[in-house]
């Protein structure tokens, strides 16, 4: 019948992420997760901030176990679907770990600030030291925690660094509300208000970005 | 009003309401009957309702052994207790559909004189075009009937998914979750295309006697099976079909004219779908057929919105639940997703699972652990945000 879905593999093992995304959210707002795997974020914020948070999800058994556990979540592709929502339809439109895996980044970040006042974007950042170093010494395509698939199987097809990610704010008008440079734990590293030891030592950059 | 009668043969439990269904095509039935059964217990503030929709031959017998048929009711594996529609928690009501034949007003009632008196003859052929929303129109006087302001959910597939989608769309503030399941917004030129080859086979049959067969005392049932073996194909897939009957033969019956034999042998599928046409004129009339088909047709929820399917649900609180499978190519995924998107479009909120099967459009009645799985847990989410007692 029907050929099966493309999966995309995303790193969503490190939920601590999470948490950092979580505090930028306030209480009781409309938030709309983007790939959000099997809910947890979403639970998460309407458990403890009564948030009204819905996702999207671009694997269908992840889809089927959010809906499962009572969550609503429906299966979608950021790339394609996001078109389909309202200008101002959300307080927060959150992606997680996923820029660097959609199709179109500029694209996917300009749907997320015209359907939401504010965005959330976290990636892994590919200007960390021992992608560096690896493909310095070894000159090969680096493995890391963060970068663990190689690269002819890789979901990650837009691998960009922290650095890049402000230059592209910038070109987009995208005012940085806030953001921060985490170790692959999503503890907040202290080397934060320096972007370029941030774009050395954060193996993870988590903005908070507004219209201008 | 309400009551328990006797209809020709069988006792089916209903109510009739006399003050009038005006119906979109622009009759007024001035008396109509809504057969209907219920299971569980309403709660104390008639918050725990929901209303089950039926599809094109299906009936309220959802979750009981079938008064004609003796088999067990259709949704018997969801609707029960301790089941994904728990009866220990919720208060399930099946109606049966307006136009159709297990007791609620449709051709095989007895038509209505121009002074409003009953004549002694059925509706047959000239039984009024019935309409999805009509239909949802007479479930809406039952609900309102037994004392239920707002359904805590409308839940159907196929046909009665359109019924849910129809519901949400038109009584809104009544209507706290929606779940159509395997359906679509408007009815497909191939559905369409499908229905008219069983119209078509109906009208072929000598005993079809312009509809007004009863007067002969036939029934259309060559007609009619043939009608149902070609929907029954719709309903099913080429992976299914092969797994369960690939080519494999078997033995003709002698008595069997009508089968082409080649040494005395049938190919399975045929046989299997010869039951399935002769056991459903046993239970189903041509006419209601003819009508509840036509509903389908004319079902197309965007058109009555003005092009615009987000229209129809502008604003929506309501809480959806779309479900659609991989291989049914009657209501594909790309329909559900479709209504996904226009509820999108909404602002609603909308959950949407596609469940990987072989099964074809029937895998909604059937045995799919996955399915069952997001609808009990989806059933819960709601229930929590709707403030329901936990169990």
């Amino acid at each position: 019948m029907s050929a099966p879905d493309p999966v995309r593999f995303l790193a969503k093992n490190m939920r601590v992420d999470l948490a950092l995304i979580a505090g930028m959210i306030a209480p009781r707002s409309r938030v709309l997760d983007i790939g959000c795997g099997d809910g947890f974020l979403i639970d998460h914020l309407f458990q403890t901030k009564g948030c009204d948070a819905r996702g999207i999800e671009i694997d269908m058994a992840q889809v089927t176990q959010a809906v499962a556990h009572g969550l609503p979540v429906m299966q979608g592709d950021a790339d394609t679907d996001l078109a389909h929502y309202p200008d101002d339809a959300f307080d927060y439109v959150v992606l997680s770990r996923a820029l660097q895996a959609v199709e179109r980044p500029r694209e996917v970040l300009a749907q997320m600030l015209r359907i939401g006042t504010r965005a959330v974007v976290s990636f892994p950042n590919f200007g960390h030291w021992q992608v560096r170093w690896q493909l310095l010494v070894t000159g090969r395509m680096p493995m890391t925690p963060a970068w663990d698939r190689p690269w002819y199987e890789t979901p990650n097809i837009h691998p960009c660094t922290i650095h890049d990610f402000f230059s592209l704010c910038e070109q987009e008008g995208y005012v940085i509300e806030r953001w921060l440079a985490a170790d692959d734990g999503g503890r907040r590293a202290p080397w934060t208000r320096f972007l370029m030891l941030a774009n050395i030592f954060g193996e993870q950059g988590v903005f908070l970005l507004r219209r201008r | 009003m309400d009551q328990t009668a006797a209809s020709t043969e069988l006792i089916h439990t209903h109510v009739t309401f006399d003050d009038g269904i005006s119906l979109e095509c622009g009759t007024i039935l001035r008396r109509h009957t809504v057969a209907y059964r219920t299971y569980g217990t309403l709660n104390e503030d008639h918050s725990n309702a929901i209303l089950v929709c039926h599809a094109l031959t299906g009936d309220q017998y959802v979750a009981e052994t079938h008064p004609i048929t003796g088999k067990p009711g259709w949704w018997e594996s969801i609707v029960g207790p301790g089941l994904p529609i728990d009866t220990n928690r919720f208060f399930v009501i099946c109606p049966n559909v307006l136009g159709g034949c297990m007791g609620s007003t449709g051709p095989l009632s007895l038509r209505e004189n121009t002074d409003g008196s009953e004549s002694a003859e059925p509706w047959g052929t000239d039984f009024p075009p019935v309409t999805v929303r009509d239909m949802v129109r007479a479930q809406k006087r039952l609900v309102e009937h037994l004392g239920i302001d707002r359904l805590f959910a409308v839940i159907g597939g196929s046909m009665g998914g359109m019924q849910a989608l129809q519901w949400a769309a038109q009584y809104p503030d009544h209507v706290f979750a929606a779940l159509p399941i395997a359906a679509a917004s408007y009815h497909s030129a191939q559905n369409i295309a499908f229905h008219e080859v069983g119209r078509q086979a109906i009208f072929a049959d000598p005993d079809w006697h312009n509809g007004r067969y009863w007067e002969k005392h036939r029934l259309p049932a060559r007609g009619l099976a043939v009608a149902r073996m070609c929907a029954h194909i719709t309903y099913l897939s080429e992976e299914a079909l092969t797994r369960k009957f690939g080519r494999r033969l078997q033995h003709a019956p002698k008595d069997n004219s009508e089968a082409i034999n080649l040494f005395g042998e049938m190919f399975e599928v045929e046989s299997y779908l010869r039951h399935q046409g002769s056991t459903f004129v046993q239970r189903f009339d041509a006419n209601s057929y003819l009508t509840i088909t036509r509903a389908m047709d004319y079902f197309d929820l965007a058109a009555d919105s003005g092009g615009d399917l987000a229209e129809a649900f502008k604003g929506t609180a309501t809480r959806f639940l779309l479900v659609s499978f991989t291989s049914d190519w009657l209501f594909p995924t790309t329909q559900s997703r479709a209504v996904a998107r226009a509820l999108n479009r909404a602002g609603a909120n909308v959950s949407f699972v596609e469940i990987p099967t072989d099964k074809g459009h029937d895998a909604f009645l059937l045995d799919e652990p996955d399915f069952h799985r997001t609808l009990a847990g989806f059933l819960r989410g709601c229930a929590m945000h709707a403030g329901l007692p936990a169990l």
